[in-house]
């Protein structure tokens, strides 16, 4: 491969996977809150009613 | 279900993605005037071709939303906005440093980069809009709205480089009349699109989950409330 400009090819792709891998680990992170979020409700409404 | 496609697309997309890889760097030829730099197309067009679609789905969704008043329209709108503006960024930083080596600068005001610009600044703010409106209905209609105004500048965006002298290259597709690119070169970038599109498709599918634990959420919130 031609390796001109080789290093701000490599910054490119680097660039586009840090920006998809950090929305998944970001819908990871959402995700584990809600469902914390939806035991803690439901936990809520199970207190209420006993 | 939802999860079995979503494995089964996740598999299916890393396969597409590691066979492009193989091809783009170990098997296609150099370009005679840019060096290494001009792979980064196999990833800036497919992500701007995935934003695109996203946003168009978004569009219909929203419209869909509008009539009906089914919020699931509004979910899924949603999901595929906030996908798209993950490959919008994609396309804008995967564009900037592209342009550093072969224009020089990292940025220029031409009409492509301009309009690309603002589309993914309007659909950021429909984002921040949704987290700013705690009422679902208010926020499913106030979305659809800015998502269908939205879509207007998704279309000139699209023909930006035929409607102006650019800085940005002309279309160099074969779809668009472009005949830019030997057609050896060009057939590993639509798999780089479907590939793109399988991982955009993984993502609005745990988006949309994600937004059914919401609304069991607010509905249990409400009842709770109620209690």
């Amino acid at each position: 491969m031609d390796d001109r400009n080789f290093a701000f090819m490599f910054y490119g792709f680097l660039a586009a996977w840090v920006i998809v891998l950090g929305y998944v680990i970001s819908i990871a992170m959402r995700e584990s809150r809600l469902r914390k979020e939806l035991d803690r409700v439901r936990q809520m409404i199970e207190n209420r009613q006993n | 279900m939802r999860e079995k496609l979503i494995y089964a697309f996740s598999i299916v997309a890393m396969a597409l993605i590691a066979w492009d890889l193989y091809r783009i760097f170990m098997v296609l030829p150099d370009e005679a005037n840019q060096g290494a730099i001009y792979r980064i197309i196999y990833f800036h067009v497919p992500a701007a071709i995935t934003a695109m679609v996203g946003f168009f789905v978004a569009m219909v969704m929203s419209a869909l939303y509008l009539i009906t008043r089914n919020l699931k329209f509004d979910s899924v709108a949603a999901a595929v906005t906030e996908v798209g503006v993950v490959f919008a960024a994609v396309n804008l930083v995967t564009g900037s440093i592209w342009a550093r080596v072969i224009w020089g600068i990292w940025w220029t005001w031409d009409a492509r980069l301009t309009s690309m610009l603002i589309c993914w600044l309007l659909y950021a703010g429909y984002l921040m809009l949704r987290r700013a409106t705690d009422e679902p209905t208010q926020r499913a209609r106030l979305s659809a709205v800015l998502s269908i105004f939205s879509f207007v500048d998704v279309i000139i965006v699209w023909k930006s480089i035929e409607w102006w002298r650019t800085q940005h290259p002309a279309p160099v597709l074969s779809i668009r009349n472009g005949g830019g690119m030997a057609p050896g070169m060009e057939s590993p970038l639509w798999w780089n699109v479907l590939a793109m599109a399988l991982v955009a498709t993984c993502l609005i599918l745990l988006r949309m989950r994600q937004e059914g634990i919401r609304r069991e959420l607010d509905a249990l919130r409400r009842y709770a409330h109620a209690l």
